[in-house]
């Protein structure tokens, strides 16, 4: 969870979801364990710093807050980070979000689902939708693995199975799915306060409150909807955490899990009209949606009722790839989203 | 009760060794063959750890991968390993461990109180509390008290090493099903890999007592020639196309661990069957186990840690237990849930069939069990010091299940089987559930009050499931979420199946109709570095050294690394500051002469009749235009119009060119080029070759340059030599490839020879430049230099939104006549803006401005940005700042103040041309 972004229609937009997180487990009365312990961005260069000063003005011209830090300050913050001048990566000093940190994830989607179905959603579960009926006004009708539902209007939030649902509508998305890892250590007591992010080896790693630490690396490699990682990223992955902190290399990996992501050119998430009238995109998330969530929901009913978009996300429609209004923040601020 | 002696049927222990131990700070003796359970069983240690989240005193309960109790930290100091399971600890001599997760120790544990709030904490409970007013109010707490061992705090002292293996044939498992397999593929001819998890080979047989056999094969096996046989090898994953990874651990001087990356034509999985635990009050008590693990640690490990014993079962293999201890000499009752007739006829024991065992009594140790008709009625007490029970079995199927393999819910045994495969592999032996004469009556909980366990780990109660279904959650992957079963460091193997059973029942649905949570990697915990292999620290994404390493530090070079290499970033004097280095040497390179090594700058060779095509399709610029022997300056964009790379290009002959790319860009524009001819533009005739590496280049630059050159001695014109050009000659009697480009803005000779000839020629120029006072001179400066020039670095003055435009170089674009990659991107409307940012100088009339600040346009922040500084130094030429940046319209606001923010300070700048020095260029063609 952050809003560090450097353009200001991503840090309008994630700035907007962090603070929609920061009071959701009260209006859901669910506790979303929002754990705000920081987010710190390490740099191992000169160039990183230099990158890391435009990206934390930047913020702060978005009126997100950041925090530049020296080695010192980042070794007292992170101890177990190996901070010494001669590492692999020296820790040249780091960037630091303090509102940023982790939630309980699916407490997310359980608190907001029990809020929906109280609101009169009907949530039907294990329902793949398999096909669509397509008339000239649009798609009104939805062909389920559990029957036919009619619909004046349809949203897609599909994450990384979206270009199959666009594949039965007949229109293409910019779009490829991929496999994203991360897996977790047995449970330890505290030796990690802080979320980590190295974007030079593309490591991140956080410790939650059961104790485990949890690790995240890069995408695997190739396009693919299988939801099962490959050994090597997790080996990649677990190189640069280890070069990082030498001292974690004796812990254990625990589970193991992957998910299909959703990735466009420039790491911006799809929010808006479709080739087909009735229906709606909320896509495009990549590797990094879930800080979006309260935000993305709000804007995307608000383009489903209104059929326009949302002040917030209206440089977020599939147009943008024909106008080349690309808003790349990866290959700008050099991260992964 | 106490470990007393060993008896001596034991099959798995060498009595007559003694191996000193330590435990919670005391000394025990163990034997070799014992693992750290087995040896404190036998010294009558049976509490020893305290439970997750309750901390509830507990024993333990299983004898291998599957125990949920008994963890603990093995070592001290860097050499820690926090976690590990007491069951899956070799005993070696020497060894310390003590237990986690209780202070100051598991029967005196100040966190113990947990016990008490347990009603209030089940599942869910975190969900619906400590909403008010904070969460983070909360969460420190929680925090310490949650966590299992201690991370070690210094680097691991040990090594892992990696290793590939293909067979015909990987057994996995080396139980009777295994050995056999294995045997049988071998006589066959086939090429064999058998791996075992544990330390001895005959998995069941250890424990059920038929070990002839188990010992012929094994013996067989060892010294058949087909034959591979590993044992303390975790195979804990399985891949696409039969690939399975497993972990050694290795014993002695070498690496600690092994990774092995198997690729077999055929895999057999002998997993085995893990036994289930009964779900009634208080069984995860210590002293309560189950019946195939006592009967391990009776056979294998000669240990009768109880004398009077109650067998709560619901089937017939927990009866086998039942005899070994009364032949052992203990006193067993049997407490079997299902009806008379059902019950198998053993002399000897007692058995009360339709009871079932209502509630453990004792608290650090299990004193008495509470018995009852299943359907109620009387209830009555019986004194034990042992519990043992058996709830059915579960086939080891998890490797299966990784492999895509589908799972059915076998009614005959109660458990989840093999169904169909979609790799080639096959289950045998208890793993594909030949699990005959079980004759199991499903038995998922025990009606009743108190605290049920289900899963040991995580302290997960029947309750809990109950809860789960009244808040709905009954999904099993809800259920495993909610309530967290399953999700602990035993990864539910023994409670997975109880747990989703349970959730049956409460909601109408067969076992099978729930199903199971996905199986996923790994199937026990692996160690990090393990993983990693030795592919970290130093050796992660090594540093590459220049050609003349040695002679730069020698000259008192200070390396950092770019782009992967330790470059030479200045070279400070004795008593001079890395800043007033870099000063100088830029002074010097103006006025006189500096030496650069420029040997990571990329070099790809472009051969083919039609390179010229090719790389006018890869450059903004004309490519095929360029004459033989001449060089120009191309960018390089992606589809997007992006500029990704920048250099000069050398026209070598009429089919080959020399690509030069900047040094981070080398292996990337290299796989770029690959994919491009691979994939798209297969007709055309060109090949790629990367070569770096192979060249090590100096440059020499400065208005002294070609005197130092002539110096050297070469056989080049140096007369006939301009700017963009390029000569193959010798310079200092090494063969050599000279460029003139400059990056400096001064006249540059760039000398490229066999990269193992660096020294040499560094040594050369050295000499040759010391009566012009020519000195080396690091990056820093060259990017002083090149700043004043306003000369672009990629990367640093771009960023992924940079189009060529931007930064002035559309020029090129209208004057092309073919197709290159990018061109369409520039005609998008985006494209065309005119506010787009765009590179220009900034002046700062005091002091230098810093990189990342950034350009305001009305004065306030939080406020609009206008852009921000990209490149700035203190120029010794010009003796004031130099500043690069990308203005919002910057080339149409030439001669405009602006303001500037920097976390929290202000500054003030004029945007001005991009070229602070010689705007005419005409010191870099002198
Ligand atoms: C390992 C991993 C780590 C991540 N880490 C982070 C992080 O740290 N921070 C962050 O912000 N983001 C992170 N993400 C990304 C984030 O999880 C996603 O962007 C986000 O969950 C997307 O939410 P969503 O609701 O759009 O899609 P999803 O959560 O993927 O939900 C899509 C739903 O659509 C359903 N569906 C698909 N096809 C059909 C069909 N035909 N019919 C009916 N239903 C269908 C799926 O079953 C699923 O329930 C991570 C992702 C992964 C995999």
């Amino acid at each position: 969870m952050r809003s560090n972004y450097l353009f200001p229609e991503s840090a309008r937009f994630y700035e907007h979801s962090l603070r929609l997180y920061e009071r959701l487990g009260r209006e859901l009365d669910f506790n979303i364990m929002f754990s705000q312990r920081g987010m710190l961005t390490l740099a191992h260069s000169r160039h990183d710093l230099e990158s890391q000063r435009r990206w934390a003005n930047a913020m702060r011209l978005n009126g997100v807050d950041s925090e530049l830090l020296d080695t010192d300050e980042v070794a007292e913050l992170v101890p177990a980070l190996d901070c010494s001048p001669s590492a692999r990566l020296p820790v040249m000093g780091g960037f630091i979000q303090k509102r940023g940190g982790t939630v309980r994830h699916d407490a997310v989607a359980w608190g907001y689902a029990r809020a929906a179905d109280a609101l009169g959603v009907d949530i039907i579960q294990n329902c793949e939708v398999t096909g669509f009926e397509l008339s000239s006004g649009g798609a009104h009708t939805v062909k389920t693995t559990r029957g036919t539902i009619g619909a004046d209007r349809i949203g897609l939030a599909t994450a990384g199975h979206t270009t199959t649902l666009a594949d039965m509508l007949g229109f293409r998305l910019p779009m490829t799915s991929y496999a994203l890892q991360a897996f977790v250590s047995e449970p330890l007591k505290p030796v990690l306060d802080t979320v980590v992010l190295s974007p030079a080896c593309g490591v991140y790693v956080s410790q939650s409150d059961k104790g485990e630490l949890v690790v995240g690396g890069g995408l695997d490699l190739y396009a693919s909807y299988a939801q099962r990682g490959n050994l090597p990223t997790v080996e990649q992955t677990l190189r640069g955490l280890l070069t990082l902190f030498p001292s974690f290399s004796r812990l254990r990996m625990l589970r193991q899990w992957a998910g299909i992501v959703d990735v466009v050119a420039d790491s911006t998430p799809v929010l808006g009209r479709s080739p087909i009238p009735n229906v709606f995109l909320n896509c495009g998330w990549g590797t990094g949606g879930f800080k979006a969530i309260p935000a993305g929901g709000w804007c995307f009913a608000h383009t489903i009722a209104k059929n326009e978009a949302h002040p917030l996300t209206a440089a977020f429609g599939l147009d943008r790839f024909a106008r080349g209004a690309l808003i790349d923040e990866a290959a700008a601020s050099g991260i992964a989203h | 009760m106490s470990g007393g002696s060993r008896r001596e049927f034991a099959t798995g222990i060498d009595i007559s060794r003694a191996l000193r131990f330590r435990f919670n700070n005391r000394s025990y003796v163990g034997h070799p063959g014992d693992t750290l359970a087995s040896a404190l069983l036998a010294n009558g240690v049976q509490l020893l750890a305290r439970s997750f989240k309750y901390h509830r005193p507990r024993g333990i309960l299983a004898a291998g991968a599957e125990e949920p109790n008994a963890i603990v930290q093995l070592g001290t100091g860097e050499a820690a390993e926090p976690n590990l399971k007491a069951t899956e600890i070799e005993l070696f001599d020497g060894l310390v461990a003590r237990s986690v997760n209780c202070w100051p120790s598991p029967s005196f544990d100040l966190r113990s109180a947990y016990q008490l709030a347990a009603p209030l904490m089940g599942a869910g409970f975190y969900y619906k509390t400590f909403m008010w007013p904070d969460w983070h109010l909360f969460e420190g707490p929680i925090r310490r008290a949650a966590g299992l061992g201690i991370a070690p705090q210094d680097p691991d002292p040990d090594r892992y090493i990696h290793k590939y293996a293909a067979c015909d044939v990987l057994v996995v498992g080396g139980g009777p099903a295994g050995l056999a397999s294995a045997w049988e593929a071998a006589e066959a001819g086939l090429d064999v890999i058998l791996a075992e998890i544990d330390f001895r080979l005959g998995g069941s047989s250890l424990w059920r007592g038929e070990r002839n056999e188990a010992e012929r094969l094994e013996a067989a096996l060892r010294a058949h020639a087909n034959v591979r046989v590993l044992t303390r090898t975790n195979v804990f994953g399985y891949y696409d196309h039969n690939a399975l990874v497993a972990v050694e651990k290795l014993d002695g001087e070498g690496a600690r661990q092994r990774l092995w990356k198997f690729r077999a034509k055929r895999v057999v999985l002998a997993t085995g069957a893990i036994e289930r635990p009964l779900v009634f009050a208080n069984n995860d008590r210590p002293g309560v186990m189950l019946a195939s693990a006592a009967q391990s640690y009776l056979r294998r490990w000669g240990i009768l840690h109880g004398r009077q014993i109650v067998v709560f079962t619901n089937n017939n293999s927990a009866y086998e237990a039942a005899t070994s201890f009364v032949e052992a000499g203990a006193d067993v009752t049997i407490i079997d849930v299902r009806p008379r007739a059902k019950i198998p006829d053993i002399a000897a024991v007692r058995v009360l069939p339709g009871h079932v065992v209502k509630a453990v009594v004792g608290r650090r140790a299990a004193n008495g069990v509470t018995i009852g008709a299943l359907d109620g009625g009387q209830t009555f007490t019986l004194q034990c010091d042992l519990v043992l029970m058996s709830g059915g079995w579960s086939p080891t199927v998890h490797l299966f299940s990784q492999s895509g393999g589908s799972l059915r819910f076998d009614e005959a045994t109660q458990s989840f089987i093999p169904n169909r495969a979609v790799q080639a592999v096959e289950c045998v032996g208890a793993a594909a559930g030949e699990l005959s004469g079980l004759d199991i009556e499903p038995l998922w909980e025990v009606p009743g009050p108190g605290p049920k366990f289900v899963d040991f780990a995580n302290d997960v109660t029947a309750k809990d499931i109950g809860l789960a279904r009244e808040h709905s959650f009954i999904s099993v992957e809800h259920l495993k979420r909610y309530t967290t079963l399953g999700m602990g460091i035993d990864q539910g193997k023994t409670s997975n199946v109880n747990g989703l059973a349970i959730m049956g029942e409460l909601t109408a649905r067969a076992p099978g109709d729930v199903g199971t949570t996905k199986f996923r990697p790994p199937y026990t915990p692996v160690t990090f570095g393990a993983l990693a292999g030795p592919l970290v620290g130093d050796l992660y994404r090594p540093v590459r050294y220049l050609p003349a390493h040695d002679w730069h530090a020698a000259h008192g070079a200070v390396f950092e690394e770019y782009g992967g290499w330790a470059r030479p970033t200045a070279y400070p004097f004795p008593g001079e500051t890395w800043e007033q280095a870099a000063q100088r040497e830029a002074a010097t390179a103006r006025k006189g002469c500096v030496l650069l090594d420029a040997s990571p700058l990329g070099k790809i060779e472009v051969v083919g009749k039609d390179a010229g095509t090719f790389l006018d399709r890869i450059y903004v610029g004309n490519a095929s235009s360029l004459k033989v022997g001449s060089a120009r300056y191309g960018l390089m964009l992606n589809e997007n119009g992006i500029i990704i790379d920048d250099g000069v290009f050398v026209r070598l002959r009429e089919d080959r060119y020399l690509v030069h790319t900047t040094s981070s860009g080398a292996d990337r524009i290299a796989a770029m080029f690959d994919e491009w001819l691979q994939c798209e533009w297969t007709g055309l005739d060109v090949a790629i070759l990367p070569t770096t590496t192979q060249w090590a280049t100096l440059t020499v630059s400065g208005p002294d340059a070609s005197e130092v050159i002539r110096e050297t001695g070469t056989d080049i014109d140096l007369d006939d030599f301009p700017h963009m050009t390029f000569r193959e000659g010798s310079v200092a009697q090494l063969s050599a490839r000279v460029l003139r480009a400059s990056f400096t803005g001064e006249a540059s000779y760039e000398i490229s020879v066999e990269a193992s000839n660096a020294t040499q020629l560094v040594g050369a120029l050295e000499r040759a430049g010391r009566p012009l006072l020519l000195m080396p001179m690091g990056i820093e400066a060259l990017m002083i230099l090149r700043t004043e020039k306003g000369f672009l670095h990629v990367g640093v003055d771009t960023d992924g939104t940079t189009l060529p435009g931007d930064v002035g170089m559309a020029g090129p674009i209208a004057r092309k006549a073919s197709d290159f990659i990018g061109r369409r991107s520039l005609l998008r409307q985006e494209a065309l803006r005119e506010d787009r940012l765009q590179l220009v100088g900034l002046q700062s009339h005091k002091g230098v401005l810093p990189v990342g600040a950034q350009v305001l346009r009305d004065r306030s922040v939080p406020g609009p940005s206008d852009g921000f500084v990209t490149s700035s130094y203190h120029s010794p030429t010009l003796d004031g700042p130099v500043a690069l940046g990308l203005v919002r319209a910057g080339r149409s606001r030439i001669g405009e103040r602006v303001k500037l923010y920097d976390m929290g300070e202000h500054h003030s700048a004029e945007i001005v041309d991009t070229v602070f020095f010689d705007k005419a260029g005409e010191r870099l063609r002198a």
